[in-house]
């Protein structure tokens, strides 16, 4: 049976790409960022995960606006990394499990969730950028990954407590997929930032930790944040956290911590990530 | 989690500089933004660069929005419907970081906005709510009176 045996929310800034791509992950500006993330990568290396479930948000690079899913899953074979305006990262194209995926989004539906699927698309910052952050600059990623993208950018985003509900949705789901599969589910995105407006800028270190707090544990508050909440705390941008309770969901009902780093700033970000195990 | 609609879409509008992308302007912004994303394919962007105001005129936008995205006043296309992460081809084509870009729509010189961040950003004390900023500054005003 395959199993989800771990969690990890994680901010996807794009500078942490070009930081990666232009060898920069050791210098006065990026090197605590990167010293950060090295527990998981070691982590990473003794876990193996055979699929990843990366849930993302796509920033206008494969989705326009003429259609906005709010939940979508990428059911396809493989993905390249997307064309944002200066050229694609020079990355591994991503590799899909599209047994695992198609098993997933049509439990999914049966579960009363109703799944945009996707056969075909490019894949931006958002799903390429965590895949760095976790495993370097590898001549192939060393993980199938299932990228879940979800709308974040135009309102109403989906409820903390909807996203929280897919991730539980989405643990039965790979529960049920009778091939015996090691399978993490990531949240990224956040945490607070704002990109627009005289209020850009805003960062919320306190905010953040507590919502970090809340994902450890049997606490079911988090799923209940509202939107105003996180975009008076955290800014505009913030609002990507509510992707990491999709992770927090799908991990059952208690966590435990095994790993968790904040640092500010990144570019306009503040950038957090934590790991969680599923507590049995 | 059912939340009367009104009310919830007028708390969107209730946050200090800050404009929420909810349906009314993404219905508002469609074609500014859909223009913006024409710009991540190179022979576009060679066009647009090559003459700005004859691209812009092959789209269904408004005057107001052909001009503010001339004037890469990037505050008046939010408040024309733009998205940053669509506004952000602009800008990138423009040669301009996201970080640069955003400290534009600020009252802070680049380097000032910078500076801001390394020193932990701005920070959400009285950013939080037009109304509550403004019942805090009738107190004052009052408490001045006195
Ligand atoms: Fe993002």
């Amino acid at each position: 049976m395959a199993r989800i045996t771990a969690g990890v929310g994680s901010s996807h800034v794009p500078l942490l790409g070009v930081a990666v791509d232009q060898g920069k992950t050791g210098d006065d500006y990026f090197g605590p960022i990167f010293a950060g993330y090295e527990w998981t990568r070691e982590w990473e290396k003794r876990e193996k995960p055979d699929v990843v479930i990366l849930v993302y948000n796509d920033h206008a690079s494969a989705f326009d606006a003429s259609i906005i899913p709010t939940f979508a899953i990428g059911c396809g074979e493989r993905y390249k990394p997307a064309d944002e305006g200066w050229g694609p990262r020079a990355v591994p194209d991503v590799e899909g499990h599209a047994d695992l995926a198609w098993h997933i989004a049509q439990s999914l539906i049966l579960d009363d969730f109703d799944m945009t699927i996707i056969n075909e698309m490019d894949v931006d910052h958002g799903l390429t950028v965590p895949l760095s952050m976790m495993f370097g600059q590898p001549e192939a990623w060393p993980t199938k990954v299932i990228p879940l993208a979800v709308n974040v950018v135009t309102y109403p985003v989906p409820s903390g407590n909807r996203c929280w509900a897919l991730g539980e949705g989405i643990a039965r789901a790979v529960a049920s997929f009778p091939e015996d599969l090691n399978v993490q589910i990531w949240g990224t995105g956040g945490m607070s930032h704002q990109l627009q407006g005289p209020r850009a800028g805003l960062l919320n270190r306190e905010w953040d930790t507590k919502f970090m707090d809340l994902l450890v544990g049997d606490s079911q508050a988090a799923r209940a944040i509202p939107h105003i909440e996180y975009l008076r705390e955290t800014g505009s941008e913030g609002i990507e956290m509510v992707m990491w309770l999709i992770m927090r969901g799908a991990l059952g009902r208690e966590t435990k911590l095994l790993h968790r780093h904040y640092h500010i700033p990144c570019s306009n970000t503040a950038i957090g990530h934590i790991v969680l195990d599923p507590a049995e | 989690m059912n939340q009367d609609i009104h009310e919830y879409l007028a708390e969107l509008e209730d946050i200090p500089g800050t404009r929420v992308f909810t349906a009314r302007r993404a219905r508002q912004g469609y074609h500014l933004n859909q223009f913006a994303m024409s710009l991540m394919k190179p022979e576009n962007r060679e066009r647009w660069k090559a003459d700005e105001r004859a691209y812009l005129d092959e789209w269904p936008m408004s005057e107001e929005q052909k001009q503010a995205v001339l004037a890469r006043d990037y505050n008046r296309c939010l408040d024309l419907g733009g998205n940053v992460y669509f506004l952000a081809k602009v800008f990138s084509t423009d040669g301009l970081s996201f970080a640069e870009a955003v400290s534009t729509m600020t009252d802070m010189t680049f380097p000032e906005y910078r500076e801001m961040m390394l020193n932990g950003g701005r920070s959400a004390e009285g950013n939080r709510s037009i109304k509550a900023n403004r019942a805090a500054a009738g107190a004052a005003d009052q408490q001045g009176g006195y």
